[in-house]
């Protein structure tokens, strides 16, 4: 049970910042909704990095000392999606500045431009 | 972790991290959210402890808590005035629909799944990299993971340049 629960509640994690990502009218909150599931998969990948056995360690005739350093993979995937995110949030509020300073709206609903 | 102190904080942990994230997504208050998001990710922070994650607890505060955090309360700071208040938008309750099936799909999913578990008691070299997990972490940055590596760090300049091409005073040359 121990991985399972780490997994269920990154799963609540996840939905709770897809509800806010399709619910909030403000920009910014649809962001901090952005990381809220960004920091979700984040803790699933440190989960099975954690609780699960790497792929090599399940070869036949594998000798622990030679697979152990495969069981961090989980964790550096999450090292490059905190690159990710970082250069993501950076973006995504430059864009926020630039359409607020054009528009004067932070509301998701009033900016339509590109609607036919 | 099957002692009790384990238990008590994996809970707390648990229940500051939901609690906090259910309200950044409800709260009106813009500013307030961001601050219970920095609650939300020190939370994290602290669960990523309990997974023999001492490294990437530590950066989870530098970056999220540090940048991420104090780069959206700014956002916030510039825009505000014109936000009066967050509300929801009018597909809601398509929202809510969608993230229930969702959670319903994925906890049904992991409940079921076979996973490849470790041993309870860990081979020693598997002991001994959960221990130095920094020093495992660098190497294989450097070694099997080298190319992302170079290239997380040509995306960081790109989104660094981008930002400041996109702030940038339209008619200032």
């Amino acid at each position: 049970m121990d991985l399972e629960r780490y997994l269920l509640l990154s799963a609540v994690l996840f939905v709770i910042g897809m509800y806010g990502a399709l619910s909030r009218r403000n920009i910014i909150t649809v962001l901090m909704s952005i990381e809220i599931m960004f920091n979700a998969v984040i803790l699933t990948l440190v989960a099975m990095s954690r609780f699960i056995t790497p792929a090599a360690a399940r070869l036949p005739g594998a000798d622990p000392a030679d697979v152990a350093h495969w069981l961090l993979t989980g964790q550096t995937l999450a090292v490059f999606i905190v690159v990710v995110a970082a250069a993501e949030v950076a973006l995504g509020l430059a864009l926020v500045i630039s359409l607020f300073r054009h528009k004067d709206t932070v509301d998701v609903t009033e900016v339509n431009l590109l609607r036919h | 972790m099957d002692n009790l102190f384990g238990e008590i904080v994996f809970w707390a942990l648990a229940v500051v991290t939901v609690g906090s994230a259910l309200l950044v997504v409800t709260i009106r208050d813009v500013f307030r959210a961001a601050l219970l998001l920095a609650t939300t990710f020190m939370g994290i922070a602290g669960l990523f402890v309990m997974l023999n994650a001492e490294f990437l607890a530590v950066v989870q505060i530098l970056i999220y808590v540090g940048a991420i955090s104090v780069l959206l309360v700014f956002a916030v700071m510039l825009t505000r005035g014109v936000s009066e208040g967050n509300r929801g938008t009018p597909v809601q309750p398509v929202a809510l629909t969608v993230a229930a099936l969702l959670l319903g799909v994925l906890a049904w999913s992991i409940v079921q799944a076979e996973w490849n578990l470790l041993p309870t008691d860990l081979p020693a070299p598997f002991e001994e990299v959960f221990i130095t997990t920094p020093q495992v972490l660098g190497r294989l940055l450097i070694s099997e993971f080298v190319l992302p590596f170079e290239i997380a760090g040509v995306l960081l300049l790109a989104a660094v340049v981008g930002a400041l091409a996109l702030v940038r005073e339209s008619g200032e040359e």
